[in-house]
């Protein structure tokens, strides 16, 4: 690990988007043009209220796994990773680096989407700004970590965007979103208990809801960071110096 | 220890359930230009990852300036460049190569230094993407050359160029052998093959000879290097 490499890496990545300004403006009005359109369709801020602290997990998770798939996916397809498997970077410095580039991002995006949602869209939040802001955050950062890891196993980019629906969806679905948790069957419970988003969708919604920092939250932060650290460890785990 | 900046003992590659490297052996002397000629698809790339280190081999040994090829510290002594382009296209040229320079910790200065080498001084600033093929080509060139590396592996580097380029690039290599550094350089090209102080032809996976070019030339009794060569793959077969 080398931090100097690793914000190189950061500032290659956000170069690249610069050049990008079409993305960049996506990136970061998508979610909060989407929490909009979310309080007009319920056109009442008790029940946008209550789905609107999910989303605001929810949506940044999603775009930043397609992201994050796509441009490590590219990486390895137009050999620019075997180049750098060649350097002295290490594989770490590497996926690090593209996390804080990411991770930036997913702060102005998140903040910009919870900004309007609390102070236009009328979303009432009992807990504190700052922890909405970093569980969301928090999110955004494993949507990344899994991007990266998924595109390991694919060849294309059309195979890229597919993991989309059979990684994300299945836990958007899953999360406590649009059937309480406590009233799925046993078989549905026990996945929602292994997929990571149910966690963040949790801890946004308890945020929401009350001024207290329960051991719940707390606890729900720790399974997000570290299922975002492992999918990044794993995601290292692909990148092989040597293939055949 | 030998003298040999690069040294190659029975080595042997399979991709896809086939052999592409049987049973190569050979040495590659320091401060010189050897080309590696033979036709496409000969094994040429594959022993050419070998030699960086990022191709799994099934046996053999390969020593890059006394060390078993792949080891860290070589990592920093050896500049690739692959047949296609490996560079980022969504940044400039300069912007791509800072990238890659800090990654070497080469000093900043080298970045316009390659840039100067390859001929690419006026379009510095476009984006790697808008680039014409054979610009592409020198930018992915001046990636290998950041750092100042001992052993320069060159796959390709001349494809797509005007003669006019071939030759300033030619030039520059042997520019480069003469400061000191080894270079190996690939091409399909014979013409290009006189350009090298030693030449390893290859074909099907083996070597068929290496030799400097006169001493191939006369030994075949061939007019040229392209004579010589075919003269070496009917007699091999």
């Amino acid at each position: 690990m080398n931090p100097a490499l690793t914000l190189a890496t950061t500032r290659r990545i956000l170069t690249q988007l610069r050049h990008d300004p079409r993305t960049v403006v996506m990136l970061i009005l998508v979610p909060t043009l989407l929490m909009i359109l979310l309080r007009y369709v319920f056109n009442s801020t008790l029940v946008f209220s209550r789905v609107a602290p999910a989303l605001l997990g929810v949506f940044p998770f999603l775009i930043m796994f397609l992201i994050a798939s796509i441009t490590t996916l590219r990486e390895r397809t137009t050999a620019t990773l075997e180049r750098l498997m060649t350097l002295p970077i290490g594989r770490l410095d590497l996926l690090f680096g593209y996390a804080l580039a990411f991770g930036s991002i997913a702060v102005v995006q998140v903040a910009l989407a919870a900004g309007v949602s609390l102070w236009w869209l009328g979303l009432d939040l009992a807990g504190s700004v700052v922890l909405l802001l970093v569980i969301a955050v928090l999110d955004a950062l494993l949507g990344m970590a899994l991007g990266l890891f998924v595109s390991a196993f694919a060849r294309t980019e059309f195979q890229a965007i597919q993991f989309m629906p059979v990684f994300v969806l299945p836990q958007i679905l899953l999360c406590g979103l649009f059937v309480p948790r406590e009233e799925m069957g046993w078989l549905l419970r026990w996945l929602s208990d292994v997929m990571p988003l149910s966690y963040a969708v949790e801890a946004l919604t308890r945020v929401t809801a009350s001024s207290t920092v329960d051991a719940v939250i707390l606890r729900n932060l720790v399974v997000v960071a570290c299922c975002a650290l492992l999918a990044l460890v794993l995601g290292a785990a692909t990148l092989r110096r040597r293939t055949p | 220890m030998t003298n040999s900046a690069l040294e190659v003992t029975g080595l042997r590659v399979r991709r896809g359930g086939r052999e592409v490297v049987g049973d190569v052996s050979f040495s590659v002397p320091r401060g010189a230009v050897t080309g590696l000629l033979g036709p496409s698809g000969c094994g040429k790339t594959t022993l050419m990852r070998a030699i960086v280190g990022v191709q799994i081999v099934e046996a053999g040994t390969v020593t890059v300036l006394g060390l078993p090829a792949g080891s860290p510290p070589l990592r920093r002594r050896i500049g690739y460049a692959t047949q296609n382009p490996a560079i980022y296209a969504d940044l400039t040229i300069r912007e791509a190569l800072r990238y890659f320079a800090a990654v070497l910790r080469a000093p900043a200065s080298d970045v316009d230094r390659v840039i100067d080498e390859v001929g690419l001084a006026d379009h510095a600033g476009k984006l790697v993407g808008s680039l014409s093929g054979g610009q592409h080509n020198r930018a992915n060139l001046a990636v290998a050359l950041l750092g100042e590396p001992e052993l320069l592996v060159l796959d390709e580097p001349t494809v797509g160029l005007d003669p006019l380029l071939r030759d300033e690039l030619w030039a520059l290599f042997r520019r480069l052998a003469d400061g000191g550094a080894t270079l190996l350089v690939s091409s399909h090209v014979m013409d290009e093959a006189a350009r090298c102080d030693r030449l390893l032809l290859m074909r099907e996976g083996t070597l068929l000879a290496d030799d400097a070019p006169l001493a191939l030339r006369e030994r075949t009794g061939a007019a040229d290097l392209e004579q010589a060569f075919l003269h070496l793959v009917r007699a091999a077969s």
